[in-house]
């Protein structure tokens, strides 16, 4: 055992790998090369198109104790990991390792799998109930969860190595061309496909949409695809949207959002050239909308907006206020027709948008993002992956990257969710560490991380509601009470893993 | 309680809702409205009663006015409203079906009395009438006069058209007459003139018209029923740049008056006095209130010309 920086006791091994306790977010830098995948040569006339799900499986060789991935665009409307699974369990085959980009509650299908030891570890984000067993101790099977940069840094330095990635591909040719453009289930950007196509060893791409060679414009490559499989469905587009894309209008979210922009007025980045990442949450795009007046008002033109693509931002993108979107993921439909018909709106992979060990991700050119949080503590480190009950229930996705890469990292969150206060002495996990969050708004108020006493001072001079975090978290407490604190069994159930591959937490069992 | 009180936006909060009350503090409107009346159903009466007196006796670090708008006068729960927020100290009393002048000196009595009781300053609870029938338009005159408490008047569109037997409309030309009246009994009495809410939550653009309206007759406030409407209304009443301006100079001249030992000075060729100087200050304390002065003029310099 060891502690992290952030006093977090992490065990020296976990699942068999020895760990790197987190130290902070800068320093760390492997020595490895990338990772090789075979070399390949298939004859000219070779045929790619398999007759089912099936046929991909026995053909790319999967053994038991191997690992799959999937891509996570479709999100809750995704049918290939359950189909995946289905086949392999069909095959008898056993001890799977799933690393895909993110699992979300339409995968809840899969728990009996894991229950008959189909699968027996995760590594990947993991939204809702499988988390939430986990958590409980009801389902054994480790997890890691990575952030979306983690992710692909995993996946490049060979740390996880994918022996077959079965990769939903919305329009395909019969050669394994494909994009995500087009077709019933068009889901836009394939930017964490595309990682796992450059470095699994064998490639399955399935389609509902099997169109005549070639399928242009091509997002991945013939040359990296080894198997076609039509299927009669690969998921359900309109699941890709989740209420959470409009702009809130609960008075609470609307001055939290006012309060957002304030500081990011204040911050002097809001100029020619900015560049601002944004989630999907009610209040994230209540703050962008804030952005978009100041922006207006102020006649300046940004120059990308980042991350998760959304309806909202692309009206800004036409409005000629971001010169280009780079698109890792289309959070809604407006984003996926964009994406198909707009040279500005341009597709990248999880590595450009975020990987900490390449020649520059996208996220350290941002000046400014949005992060949502579901507990903050006095120290400014944010978890978005447990619930207060210590449950599993959220992906990381690109929270700590951002945080990381962005000048300016600024968490919006109601100080108050049901009867839990946000900010609290101590978060149930850490995903994001204090040292790259730069200020936290609440409707409450204004924390300012003290590592940055101009901004604070400018917020101050402007007349800003701003507020010590342990003043906000006292205020907040008087209405809420203190939190008792959850109690853990001692067995480690998950990691949560920093973008650079250290931990910065883990998940213990919840004493029911 | 200051001789100018901004009261640009009055919102009026829902005493059965405890999340609202709770977010009281938050609101940046220069007023709360703290309902007993419409927004409660009858069988929650006492229910809310009690949550509005703990709220009140919580929340003592108070960033803007609380007003609670009793039950009417004549109800049975009146003046168990009064006896349960009274001792708890809000800043005043929102009358409703403020009919007569008789009313508001039957509140004011009974104000006095709680005063005497709690042993506070008489007057200390402020009266904001509530006009909201065919009567109490006729009235307004001597509604206003009525109490040196009466602070304002309030116009009460929806109750106003109920007792007109009409529908109100989105142009709201059927308001006309009685949004006058009042606030003629309202400026001859020298007090506020607090314009009706606007019901559609989702057309700014509307409420943003009937603001500019209201502003332009010479309301100086609007009351509200949704947060989200307190921006519109905040940026109607903001001053602009050029009166900001010229109350600046004006302030500027009636200094260097003083130091000379005068109450009047010429600006621009103009005669600078009292209500030009008190006019000015009040220009200013919205502009404060709008971030468009970094100081608020303190009442020495107001006085200074009187």
């Amino acid at each position: 055992m060891a502690l992290n920086s952030l006093g977090r006791t992490i065990p020296d091994s976990f699942a068999g790998s020895k760990l790197i306790p987190y130290q902070d977010p800068w320093s760390l830098m492997p020595h490895t090369l990338r990772a090789t995948r075979p070399t390949k040569r298939i004859p000219h006339n070779d045929r790619k198109v398999l007759s089912g799900i099936r046929e991909a499986i026995i053909a790319s060789g999967l053994k038991d104790g191997m690992t799959i991935s999937t891509h996570h665009s479709l999100r809750n409307g995704d049918y290939v990991l359950n189909q995946v699974i289905r086949e392999i369990d069909a095959l008898g085959i056993r001890d799977i390792r799933i690393a895909s980009s993110s699992i979300h509650p339409v995968h809840a299908e899969i728990i009996p799998a894991i229950r008959k030891g189909v699968i027996t570890s995760l590594e990947c984000g993991v939204n809702g109930l499988i988390g939430e067993l986990i958590s409980k101790g009801e389902l054994s099977c480790p997890v890691i969860v990575r952030s979306h940069g983690g992710r692909a840094r995993a996946l490049i330095t060979g740390e996880v190595g994918v022996d077959v990635a079965f990769l939903a591909a919305p329009c395909c040719d019969d050669y394994g061309n494909f994009n995500g453009f087009s077709g019933p289930s068009a889901c836009g950007s394939l930017g964490y496909a595309m990682v796992d196509a450059q470095h699994a060893r064998t490639v399955v791409a399935l389609t509902d949409n099997l169109v005549p060679y070639p399928a242009v414009p091509v997002g991945i490559s013939q040359s990296v695809v080894d198997y076609v499989v039509a299927v009669e469905s690969i998921g359900d587009p309109a699941k890709i949207v989740s209420t959470t894309t409009r702009i809130t209008t609960d008075p609470i979210g609307l001055q939290i959002a006012k309060h957002a922009a304030q500081v990011i007025e204040s911050s002097g980045l809001l100029k020619d050239g900015f560049s601002f990442q944004t989630g999907t949450g009610g209040i994230s795009l209540a703050v962008a909308e804030q952005v978009r007046g100041l922006m207006r008002r102020g006649n300046i033109r940004g120059s990308f907006g980042c991350g998760g693509i959304t309806g909202h931002f692309v009206d800004m993108l036409e409005e000629g206020l971001f010169q280009a979107l780079f698109d890792v993921q289309c959070f809604d439909l407006k984003a996926v027709e964009s994406i198909a018909r707009n040279r500005n709106h341009q597709e990248i992979s999880a590595t450009m948008y975020a990987n900490p060990f390449n020649s520059g991700a996208v996220v350290n050119r941002l000046d400014c993002v949005i992060l949502s949080a579901t507990e903050v503590d006095v120290d400014f480190n944010v978890n978005v992956n447990t619930e207060s009950n210590g449950y599993l229930l959220h992906n990381t996705g690109g929270h700590s990257d951002t945080a990381a890469g962005a000048k300016l990292s600024i968490i919006v969150a109601p100080s108050i969710r049901g009867r839990l206060p946000i900010i609290r002495d101590e978060v149930t996990t850490i995903t994001t560490p204090g040292e790259t969050v730069d200020v936290v708004v609440t409707e409450r108020g204004i924390a300012v991380n003290p590592r940055h006493p101009e901004l604070k001072a400018e917020l101050l001079r402007r007349r800003a509601p701003v507020k010590e975090i342990r003043e906000l978290r006292d205020e907040i407490y008087e209405l809420t009470g203190v939190p008792r604190p959850l109690e853990f069994e001692d067995d480690v159930v998950g990691l949560v893993e920093y973008r650079d591959g250290s931990i910065i937490d883990v998940i213990r069992r919840v004493k029911e | 309680m200051p001789e100018f009180q901004l009261r640009r936006s009055l919102l009026y909060v829902p005493g059965n809702m405890p999340s609202m009350l709770q977010n009281v503090p938050l609101f940046t409107c220069d007023a709360v409205i703290i309902d007993l009346e419409d927004a409660v159903p009858l069988n929650e009466k006492d229910a809310a009663r009690i949550l509005v007196k703990r709220f009140l006796e919580s929340h003592t670090r108070r960033n803007k006015e609380i007003l609670v708008r009793i039950n009417p006068l004549d109800s049975k729960w009146a003046y168990h409203d009064l006896k349960a927020v009274l001792p708890f100290l809000p800043d005043g009393i929102r009358l409703p079906k403020a009919d007569t002048p008789e009313i508001v000196e039957h509140l004011d009595t009974m104000l006095t009395e709680f005063e005497e009781e709690l042993g506070l300053e008489i007057g200390r609870f402020r009266i904001l009438p509530s006009i909201e029938s065919a009567q109490g338009v006729i009235n307004a005159n001597d509604i206003a006069r009525t109490s040196k408490r009466v602070f304002g008047l309030g116009f009460g569109a929806e109750d106003y058209t109920a007792s007109m037997e009409i529908e109100r409309t989105k142009g709201g030309e059927e308001l006309f007459n009685a949004r006058m009246t009042i606030l003629w009994a309202a400026k001859a009495a020298g007090i506020q003139a607090i314009d009706t809410i606007f019901a559609d939550l989702n057309d700014m653009e509307g409420l943003r018209r009937e603001t500019e309206l209201a502003k332009k007759l010479g309301y100086t406030g609007k009351c509200m029923v949704n947060p989200r409407q307190i921006d519109v209304i905040h940026d109607v009443f903001a001053p602009k740049q050029e009166e900001v301006d010229y109350a600046l100079q004006v302030i500027d001249a009636i200094k260097r008056a003083r130091t000379m030992g005068t109450g009047v000075i010429s600006l621009k060729g103009k005669m600078i006095d009292a209500p030009v100087v008190k006019r000015a200050a009040r220009v200013l304390r919205t502009a404060f209130a709008h971030g468009l002065v970094d100081e608020i003029i303190h009442e020495e310099d107001i006085h200074g010309a009187e």
